[in-house]
């Protein structure tokens, strides 16, 4: 091979972005087709610099939109190899044709999405509008909720999605600036051990073997299309979280580090729990902590895998809980949040179904203080002594002027 | 070393092996499947193709079917030409790291798309291609509408032509606006070797396809792909339009090497009027009532200044 290998610390102070792309280095990508776009830039900046270093080898190519990175991506993953590239918010929503056709072809690629808010306004902070938007699309979505979790989630993706019964690509997610500027100790695998964790990549219905060849992209109406739709949609179902737990154990022996479909936090024994994601999850973990202190017997849950929905997996979580928040970090426009929905149909035939309210945070990388986490917690044991939900169902938390409440 | 077909007469060419099938449901008559045909055969080295949606695309892979006896690929409408240069790339990273399944081939990289595809959805797609210098060739499949919809216009609709977006009628005479010079533009990006073809002259598409192969870097075709359901002629009468599109001048033959050498290579031994070719189709009936007479007048004009300037150019060689 015609690159050098890199020796890194046990312990190296990484941003998100830079773990994310340093990850991408070990898994020795074939071509990275990439447009750039705050926050994600430093991550193809980062691979480009490793290839101007002789760290990688194989093709960079820098587009001239996110639409074209996409398309770029899908074209070389049919060809045969592997492939990744990154993005964020207006990127995102531009390559949303395309993600839709990456995943009904079938194709391996993995996309690093540093979440972001969506226009207008305009707005470079993170919130989850770009992770939300996605998740229709039929992509595997792994939420990160550290720098930690970026480079070690960016490996599981390239496992699952080129896994020959999943052939699905995948995304790693996370939050803008808060994870992806941040730097964080991280714990290292050396080249070797990272690229045999994730392996050669073995081709499947490769463009490039010329003696077979084979047509993607093609043609279906009322005849065939919803078999195409279906099967894909059973993959998801039925296929993936076997892979995703098989991978998680996997590198779990590999690296010491256990990652969970759903993660739990103090959830044993709690009265009430958040259920969030991205960087919220550990400062909920801290402030539930505080509240075991002042009697209130608190839990986190952290969704890990957005699609498909751990849908049974939270169930579990919340079967012993009784009151329940879903803090959703992009506005639902018109309805509950994607999480409030989601853990509502979990629960919905479940025997004991925990009060369940939803809350709105965070929009355009506006914080979520340990004080507005404090009050939630209060709410929600408010709820649980009332034996009913005492607030309305929707509320926002951390905006300006008069309450807002709905539902 | 790349493998060019030697073809010695129509026979040969039109019966040699073919890697886009005559399964297709492209209408009787079409010029596409013509075009596709002539490109393909002008090489024996193997093939990635892609075509963008349209006419093309949706007529040749329909599940569970394909036309395409080389691996083949569709995204969507605007982004054919980065799907090819998607694979192109792969091919450069596997060659570089040794792990092609043939190594000894030497494929070809091309997509075709039609004139909206290219002209329109497309553009920008097709413009990062050349400007990134992929080993890739772009074929535009020419009709001057979006023929799979129904016949809307596009900017290569030109002057006059009824579409169904901008329809002749009591009060219009149908696209006001000419025709975008698409071979000029991709020209601009200084690429090596741009041209116009037709698929009569196919000893002349056939050098020009194998010129494009031989060069390295992005190659742009513009192929005019007389339409008989848009441009409302018989579909008997494909060769015989494409012939007074090429003998009038309304499509001259000519190419672009490196982004400024330009060589006229048709001059027809007999200039057919313009008033002829408009004559023969449908979509500009409208133009010989009398109060539109002057349009055809002007047509003529157009054509003889581009001619002009071609010749110009050709000349100066700049």
């Amino acid at each position: 091979m015609a690159f050098d290998k890199m020796e890194l610390k046990d312990i190296e102070v990484w941003d998100g972005n830079f773990a994310a792309a340093q990850a991408m280095r070990q898994c020795q990508i074939d071509v990275v087709a990439a447009y750039p776009i705050t926050p994600s830039t430093p991550i193809v900046e980062g691979y480009a610099k490793f290839l101007a270093d002789g760290y990688v080898e194989g093709e960079f190519v820098m587009v001239e939109s996110e639409h074209a990175a996409m398309s770029g991506c899908i074209g070389a993953a049919a060809a045969g190899g592997r492939v990744a590239t990154a993005t964020s918010s207006q990127g995102f929503a531009l390559m949303v044709e395309t993600l839709y056709q990456a995943s009904g072809m079938r194709l391996p690629i993995v996309l690093n999405v540093v979440n972001r808010a969506l226009a207008a306004p305009l707005n470079v902070n993170g919130d989850h509008s770009d992770m939300y938007l996605g998740r229709d699309s039929g992509w595997i979505q792994f939420d990160a909720y550290c720098p930690q979790d970026a480079y070690d989630l960016n490996f599981i993706a390239f496992k699952v999605s080129e896994d020959h019964d999943v052939r699905l690509p995948c995304m790693v997610h996370q939050d803008g600036f808060i994870t992806s500027h941040t730097a964080q100790g991280v714990h290292t695998l050396s080249d070797d051990v990272a690229y045999s964790f994730v392996g050669d990549f073995k081709p499947m219905n490769d463009m490039l073997d010329f003696e077979h060849p084979v047509t993607h992209g093609v043609q279906t109406e009322e005849d065939w299309h919803f078999e195409h739709k279906a099967r894909q949609h059973n993959d998801l179902m039925t296929k993936v979280m076997p892979k995703i737990q098989t991978a998680f154990d996997d590198f779990e022996k590999l690296s010491g580090r256990k990652y969970n479909i759903v993660e739990t936090y103090d959830m044993d024994d709690a009265d009430v729990c958040v259920v969030c994601m991205g960087t919220s999850v550990e400062t909920a973990r801290e402030v539930a902590t505080e509240m075991r202190k002042e009697g209130i017997k608190a839990g986190v849950v952290g969704i890990r895998v957005i699609r498909p929905f751990p849908f049974f997996e939270i169930a579990k979580a919340l079967k012993n809980v009784k009151a329940i928040a879903a803090l959703d970090r992009s506005s639902p426009n018109g309805t509950a949040g994607m999480l409030f929905n989601e853990i509502a149909g979990s629960l919905y035939n479940t025997e004991k179904r925990a009060l369940l309210s939803g809350y709105v945070y965070g929009l355009g990388g506006r914080d979520l203080t340990k004080a507005h986490l404090v009050a939630l917690f209060k709410e929600l044991q408010a709820n649980v002594d009332a034996g009913k939900v005492t607030t309305q169902l929707q509320q926002f938390i951390g905006v300006r002027g008069p309450k807002l409440a709905y539902l | 070393m790349s493998e060019m077909k030697k073809i010695k007469n129509l026979k040969e060419f039109s019966t040699s092996a073919d890697r886009f099938e005559g399964a297709n449901l492209l209408c009787p008559g079409c010029a596409h499947s013509i075009i596709v045909r002539e490109v393909l055969n002008a090489t024996n080295d193997d093939l990635i193709l892609s075509a963008s949606t349209g006419c093309l695309e949706v007529c040749t892979a329909v599940y569970p079917y394909t036309s395409w006896d080389a691996s083949w690929i569709h995204i969507g409408f605007e982004n054919g030409s980065t799907a090819v240069a998607g694979a192109e790339s792969m091919y450069k990273a596997l060659k570089n790291k040794g792990r092609l399944k043939q190594p000894e081939r030497n494929p070809k990289f091309v997509s075709f798309a039609g004139d909206g595809a290219s002209y329109d959805i497309g553009f920008q797609w097709i413009s990062g291609c050349m400007e990134r210098g992929h080993n890739i060739m772009h074929v535009v499949l020419d009709n001057e509408v979006y023929a799979n919809t129904g016949g809307q216009r596009s900017s290569s609709t030109p002057i006059g032509s009824s579409a169904t977006t901008s329809p002749a009628g009591r009060v219009s005479y149908g696209e006001k606006k000419n025709k975008k010079d698409m071979v000029s533009i991709m020209a601009a990006h200084g690429i090596p070797y741009s041209a116009q073809v037709a698929p009569n002259k196919w000893k002349d598409m056939v050098k020009k396809i194998q010129h494009g192969f031989s060069v390295d870097g992005p190659v742009f075709i513009n192929a005019v792909s007389p339409c008989t359901t848009e441009w409302k002629f018989d579909p008997k009468d494909t060769m015989y339009i494409t012939d007074l599109s090429t003998d009038s001048l309304v499509f001259p033959l000519y190419e672009i090497i490196d982004g400024h050498e330009l060589n006229i290579t048709y001059r027809p031994k007999n200039v057919v009027p313009v008033e002829e070719y408009l004559a023969a189709q449908g979509r500009f009936k409208h133009l010989f009532k009398d109060e539109y007479k002057y349009l055809i007048k002007e047509w003529q004009e157009r054509v003889d200044s581009n001619w002009a300037y071609l010749q110009r150019r050709e000349e100066s060689r700049v």
